[in-house]
């Protein structure tokens, strides 16, 4: 239909110039507790990116999660090591270092990319979850719970978070 | 198909719930008066004159509330997709989601012993 | 529904468009207006009713403009900006605010063809958009360039972050038994109230949410605005404003999800009519409910006093959060064994007998739902004796420990040691 084609061209180039304008300014801007409001704003573009691609789930766990709760737990993070409205350097001196490393880390992920797009690779190409229109988290959830699927990482992310809990309160407790 | 027009209308809803907003501070924004002086713009401390900058004792213990929030916030994620598809399970789902909860019950609880939930 | 109205000849895509924005903005402007104008009156004349005063009556009849004079005097404040604030934020936290709660009323079934947008990820959609209010109240703290607003949005921030946990996992128990995330879904898949089935988890899911906006009894976060501490002190004018109405709004909001996800929201004779009759019969149940869970809010709101915030966190980390790990796993258990055979019962029906007679009386998915509910309603009955037991026991606990300090004392009766009296005569 065209009303979908040109509203689903502008909505992703909307989405991409947030995510990656955001991205940037998370970067470049030296107030540090801005840097975390830009990544909001990206995070935000991504559960965007998430509902053009079917995945409403997993856009609204984005939003659950990462700007809901990661993002406060950053803030916390940013107040409890650092003075209130201190400004920070832009570049430290290993910053050519990190430029390579983006540089190619940033190639071979467009390569691979591309070859999913040519549906060279078979482990890359899946079936459309469009299709399923609405039960994809009923799909998920099936998934997550077949023991012939995904139930064993589903435990173990239990015991992960378990892990995760108690690592984080003995290190909190520690200067105690 | 019918799920674009739904997003769709959160796009634009998204959009407006900034404007509703918006709209009343702009109007009062003109409509406010504007004599500006120095005593109004200092921060409000009971009456008294402000010391040092806004340096806040952080303790730590909101960083653990946000911890244990976020574990559990994540365990619901896991849990939803569970929830909705459980009608067509078998029983095998109860007692794989009871191994899950259970394993968080227990870091609730080793974190209920080790004092991380007291306010102080 | 919405855009089945204006496919008159114009160009499709504008069509939609302006479809799509007028649904917009009712969705958006009925939270937001449409109620703000009926309920801060409806507040204020309930507490001063149980206070036992009169409450506003000046402006209007029976004081029913008193909202128009409170807009009317916060937008003409003058809006001051204390300096080193941050700018952008300082301005951005309080739309934050009221988006986060408006967003809400996009997912809102207003009836079985009345509702913004049916996501089929609205039961998770609606928790998300609620946590950008944290967020909110997190940026005006900090902003403020003040101590004190920094100190109370932590404490806020703390609070209404534990309240999450038991309010996501309570919607658990809905999704579950519905099968669906989505909203309509689950207001359609409610042949029985949930209310009846499952009482103790809308009884956490109420609770956490009188946490999660700030009502009493754990209305600490607005109480330290009334005291020094409060995170939004160094607003004035409209935007204090619009953090008042926001929360204002977010605690109607949240009984209009109570009513949705647990009485049953647009369901009651004569809504599933097509037509504007059903849309009609289906809004006026939807929002007389909603109103009748408000009640209960502002009348628990006026008589409990305030906890104090360990109290408050305490209560949210060592009851409901359990409790509800426990309620979901015996939900879980019952409606798994108990799973309701939609296919024999309509089966039975469909038959000429008499119980087929007696199933096509009370509608055979009714009947079909009706064991598991008794089940689970049993089944909580249980959970709440056992918590009630392990209650009075630790009363009973306590009351004895401090009977047994009282008695290793023996009371002051007067003075231990005679005062010296000074000798007659030196």
């Amino acid at each position: 239909m065209q009303t979908v084609d040109w509203v689903q061209w502008l909505a992703f180039g909307i989405l991409t110039l947030l995510t990656i304008g955001s991205a940037l300014a998370v970067v470049i801007d030296r107030n540090i507790f801005h840097s975390a409001l830009w990544l909001l704003v990206s995070l935000f573009g991504v559960a965007g990116l998430f509902v053009m691609l079917s995945a409403p789930f997993l856009a609204a766990v984005q939003v659950l999660v990462y700007m809901g709760a990661i993002v406060i737990l950053i803030i916390f993070a940013i107040m409890l090591t650092r003075r209130l409205m201190g400004l920070t350097e832009a570049l430290n001196t290993q910053w050519w270092v990190g430029g390579i490393t983006a540089i190619v880390t940033f190639l071979v992920i467009a390569f691979v990319l591309f070859q999913a797009g040519q549906g060279a690779n078979p482990i890359l190409v899946r079936e459309p979850i469009a299709a399923l229109n609405g039960r994809g988290v009923e799909e998920l959830g099936k998934a997550l719970v077949d023991p012939a699927q995904y139930a064993l990482p589903f435990e173990l992310a239990s015991v992960l978070l378990t892990a995760a809990l108690i690592g984080s309160i003995v290190i909190a407790r520690e200067d105690q | 198909m019918q799920q674009v027009n739904e997003w769709l209308f959160i796009g634009i809803f998204f959009a407006i719930s900034w404007a509703l907003p918006a709209a009343p501070i702009l109007i009062g924004g003109v409509l406010g008066p504007k004599r500006a002086n120095r005593l109004k713009r200092e921060t409000y401390e009971c009456g008294i004159e402000t010391v040092g900058d806004a340096w806040v004792q952080f303790k730590v213990q909101y960083y653990l509330y946000a911890i244990v929030f976020l574990i559990f916030d994540v365990e619901a994620v896991f849990l939803f997709p569970w929830a909705a598809a459980y009608n067509q399970l078998g029983l095998y789902a109860f007692f794989e989601m009871l191994i899950f909860v259970g394993l968080l019950g227990v870091a609730l609880l080793y974190a209920w012993r080790k004092g991380a939930l007291e306010w102080t | 529904m919405i855009e089945a109205l204006v496919n008159l000849g114009w160009n499709p895509h504008i069509a939609t468009f302006v479809a799509l924005l007028l649904g917009v903005v009712a969705c958006a402007s009925f939270g937001l207006i449409w109620f703000t104008v009926i309920g801060l009156w409806l507040v204020r004349k309930v507490a001063a009713r149980v206070q036992d005063r009169m409450g506003p009556n000046r402006v209007g009849p029976f004081g029913l403009f008193q909202v128009f004079a409170d807009l009317g005097k916060m937008i003409t404040k003058e809006d001051i900006t204390p300096q080193g604030a941050d700018k952008p934020i300082f301005n951005i936290a309080p739309l934050l605010a009221i988006a986060a709660v408006v967003l809400i009323w996009a997912v809102m079934p207003f009836a079985k063809t009345l509702i913004g947008a049916d996501l089929s990820v609205g039961a998770l959609y609606f928790i998300s958009v609620a946590s950008l209010g944290t967020l909110g109240v997190l940026l005006a703290g900090w902003s403020s360039n003040n101590k004190y607003a920094l100190i109370g949005a932590l404490r806020a921030v703390a609070a209404l972050v534990s309240y999450e946990v038991p309010m996501v996992i309570s919607i658990l128990v809905p999704v579950l038994l519905a099968g669906t995330m989505s909203m309509n879904g689950i207001v359609e898949a409610q042949h029985i109230f949930y209310i009846f089935a499952v009482p103790l988890s809308a009884f956490v899911f109420f609770t956490s949410n009188l946490g999660e906006t700030g009502r009493a009894p754990f209305d600490v976060i607005e109480a330290e605005s009334e005291l020094v501490a409060g995170y939004n002190i160094e607003y004035t004018g409209i935007k204090f404003g619009m953090f008042q109405a926001a929360e204002f709004v977010h605690s109607f909001t949240s009984c209009a999800l109570m009513a949705v996800l647990f009485v049953g929201g647009w369901r009651g004779p004569g809504a599933e009519l097509p037509g504007l009759a059903g849309a009609l019969f289906g809004f006026i149940y939807f929002f007389s409910k909603s109103m009748v869970i408000y009640m209960l809010l502002l009348w628990i709101g006026n008589t409990v006093p305030r906890l104090r915030i360990d109290q408050m966190m305490a209560f949210n980390w060592k009851f409901l959060v359990p409790l509800q790990l426990v309620n979901l796993l015996a939900v879980a258990f019952v409606a798994k064994i108990l799973q309701p055979n939609y296919e024999a019962v309509r089966a039975t029906a469909e038959s000429g007998s008499t119980l087929g007679n007696i199933y096509r009386v009370f509608g055979p998915e009714f009947i079909a739902d009706l064991p598991r509910a008794i089940a689970l309603l049993i089944v909580n009955v249980i959970i709440l004796g056992g918590v009630g037991l392990m209650i009075r026991n630790s009363i009973r606990k306590e009351r004895a420990s401090v009977e047994a300090n009282r008695a290793a004392r023996p009371p002051y009766l007067g003075r231990r040691t005679p005062v010296e009296q000074p000798a007659v005569g030196d």
